[in-house]
């Protein structure tokens, strides 16, 4: 893939959570590049910090308790975390949108999903309603609804899970954003809907050229569609490689492990791989390697110093202190 | 670089409207399921009849509510006086019929004023945090106030200014509908204040705002719909209580100028006379009993007719 110039360029984010209990670091400097068209896969356990990142960018993350201490995120020469919010509004939706995890509670209960789609055309766009109607429909269509006239006028009660997510993703798609940032789309949905879901959002980038960010804690969907990964632990992003890269050759050991525990059809009777202990506990800003504690390679300057996210292949970045593929610690320690 | 407006546009494959295909509008929808509920078809029927004799009914009934004949006074029903008499031989279907003007005009003035503060300070202190205690304070502070004593300083105070500033009968009309409205706006408040709480943490408030919509607009559109349900129940309480209030507040001489007939008004009148004419009190009684009967179970069926999923059905 050819060097383009990033839509999306997020520096040292950091979030917060003041809560009763502490402050909770959920975004610990995190920064990333997203580039025109490209699809990136975000994975991470529960509580690494992959939906609080991203839903950061558009400041959807409740405010108080939330707070985004430091950082920028560069989008169209702007710095959304800065942005006034009317500024703000017109990115949200208009120019990125957002597709949540659970289509059963994400559509609104006493609205037609036609109402729901064009009120993202009403805020953004001065078409006429039957323009407004017609770009509805034919977002339906596009996301693969069969009776899409008659559907603009159903209640989301009357669809299936599988057909509301695709009335999310129309909705979503409704300005023809430049980005989508898709948080777990397909975890609330049985197999085969996931794959048709997954489907329709591969095609949909081909056709409209947009750039998607998608959040799964599931790497088998990522190995399919992305072309990038990253790889968050405790807020902090540990891996990001090509996607090819990244399986064959995982330099960070949670990468490794995550892919050690997915079960694979081809490898029968092997026992899947764990990783023991528990997620770290987010109530202190990392000091040393957020990992050290169930890393199966730890030595000493693991916890004395966290490392930093550093390019060690072309393409390629982790941050561990331990060398895999020359099982000795890195940068001359 | 092109304007959200202009992808759009260009993206756009304008599809002529096929012809025959009726278009579904929420209030034909919300009308046809709210047709199929019998109790509420039942009760807007009973309140048509009530309102449409209140406010027809003086017209067309030929006898004068305030024409005074001794020589009548205190009479059983007849057939020229299908309600009796009173003591002072007015005609009591008379009075019953113009006293329901200012009854219903109270019950559904003091219902949309309550409904409207209930409403506003329910989904204010709900949905902004930062209001929530102190106005919720305020609820409550309401709520333990003793409603009778309020009403008899209030009246005892603003009835003179009043009266001078909109006339006798409209001056009373706004104190009795503040008053009332003033003091029973605080359970609407705190039903919706739970609900717009609930609602707020819907993920689907989340997606409104992801898509860039205004605050505002998404308690107007978001929120609002889906706390319509409770208000529609608060609101028929509301009317019902409101002429009760009403009636009780005439009922204690506090309303109304003496000569002029409510429902409660009437009652008040009646109660000397129980004993001697004892369906003075019944008829006024009756007509309450009809209007906030039917007003409840309009509010049951609206209720249900608001719900997308009973409507499906």
């Amino acid at each position: 893939m050819t060097a383009q110039s990033p839509i999306l360029e997020v520096k040292d984010l950091e979030t917060q959570f003041h809560t009763q209990d502490g402050t909770v670091h959920a975004v610990n400097g995190v920064s990333f590049d997203l580039n025109s068209g490209e699809f990136l896969g975000v994975v991470g356990e529960s509580g690494s910090g992959k939906s609080v990142t991203m839903m950061s960018l558009l400041r959807l993350i409740p405010m108080p308790p939330g707070k985004i201490v430091a950082g920028q995120a560069m989008f169209e020469g702007r710095d959304l975390l800065t942005l006034e919010l009317e500024d703000l509004r017109t990115v949200r939706g208009g120019r990125i949108g957002f597709i949540f995890q659970d289509p059963l509670t994400s559509l609104n209960p006493v609205l037609t999903i036609g109402f729901q789609i064009m009120e993202s055309l009403h805020i953004h766009t001065k078409l006429s309603d039957e323009k407004r109607e017609a770009r509805a429909i034919e977002l339906l269509q596009l996301v693969g609804i069969p009776g899409a006239k008659k559907r603009l006028e159903s209640y989301p009660h009357e669809l299936s899970g599988g057909m509301r997510q695709r009335v999310m993703i129309a909705m979503s798609l409704a300005c023809s954003p430049r980005v989508i940032i898709a948080d777990e789309p397909t975890t609330a949905l049985d197999v085969t809907i996931q794959a048709q879901i997954i489907e329709i959002i591969r095609d949909l980038r081909e056709k409209l050229g947009t750039a998607v960010i998608w959040i799964t804690h599931d790497l088998g969907v990522i190995a399919g569609l992305a072309d990038r990964v990253l790889v968050m632990y405790g807020g902090l992003i540990v891996e990001e490689a090509p996607v090819g890269e990244l399986y064959a050759n995982p330099q960070h050991p949670y990468t490794e492990g995550l892919l050690g525990s997915i079960p694979r059809l081809d490898q029968k009777g092997m026992q899947l791989i764990n990783i023991k202990g528990q997620p770290p506990s987010l109530y202190q800003k990392p000091d040393s390697c957020p990992f050290a504690p169930r890393c199966p390679y730890v030595f000493d300057r693991c916890r004395e110093e966290n490392p930093p996210l550093l390019e060690v292949k072309m393409g390629h970045s982790t941050a561990c202190w331990w060398d895999m593929d020359n099982q000795r610690p890195r940068y001359g320690s | 670089m092109a304007t959200t407006q202009e992808r759009v546009e260009e993206q756009v494959d304008l599809q002529p409207a096929r012809p025959g295909e009726k278009h579904r509008s929420l209030s034909e929808d919300v009308w046809r399921q709210f047709k199929r509920h019998k109790g509420a078809m039942i009760g807007l029927v009973l309140l048509a009849i009530v309102v449409l004799a209140s406010v027809i009914g003086p017209f067309v009934y030929p006898l004068d509510p305030y024409d005074i004949d001794t020589s009548l006074a205190n009479m059983n029903p007849t057939w020229t006086h299908p309600m009796g008499t009173d003591n002072l031989g007015r005609d009591v279907m008379a009075r019953v019929l113009i006293g329901g003007r200012i009854s219903l005009a109270v019950g559904f003035a003091a219902m949309l004023f309550g409904l409207f503060l209930g409403t506003a300070v329910g989904v204010i202190s709900g949905f902004f945090k930062k209001f929530d205690g102190p106005l919720m304070r305020v609820t409550d502070l309401f709520l333990a106030l003793p409603i009778l004593p309020l009403l008899l300083v209030v009246i005892m105070l603003f009835r003179e200014s009043l009266k001078d500033a909109f006339g006798e009968n409209v001056g009373i009309f706004i104190l009795v509908v503040f008053i009332i409205g003033v003091t029973s706006w605080m359970q609407t408040a705190r039903v919706v204040r739970g609900e717009v709480l609930a609602i707020k943490e819907e993920e689907f408030v989340l997606a409104a705002h992801s898509i860039g919509t205004r605050k505002r607009n998404v308690v107007m559109r978001h929120i609002l719909p889906n706390v319509l349900s409770p208000v529609m129940v608060s609101a028929a309480l509301g009317v019902a209580s409101a002429v009760l209030t009403e009636s009780a507040l005439s009922f204690l001489g506090l309303g109304f100028p003496a000569d002029f007939p409510t429902w409660g008004r009437l009652l008040f009148d009646a109660k000397g006379y129980l004993q001697l004419n004892p369906m003075r009190a019944i008829w006024p009684g009756v007509m309450i009993c009809l209007a906030v009967m039917s007003v409840n179970f309009i509010g049951d069926g609206i209720r249900d007719a608001l719900d997308p999923k009973a409507r499906s059905k």
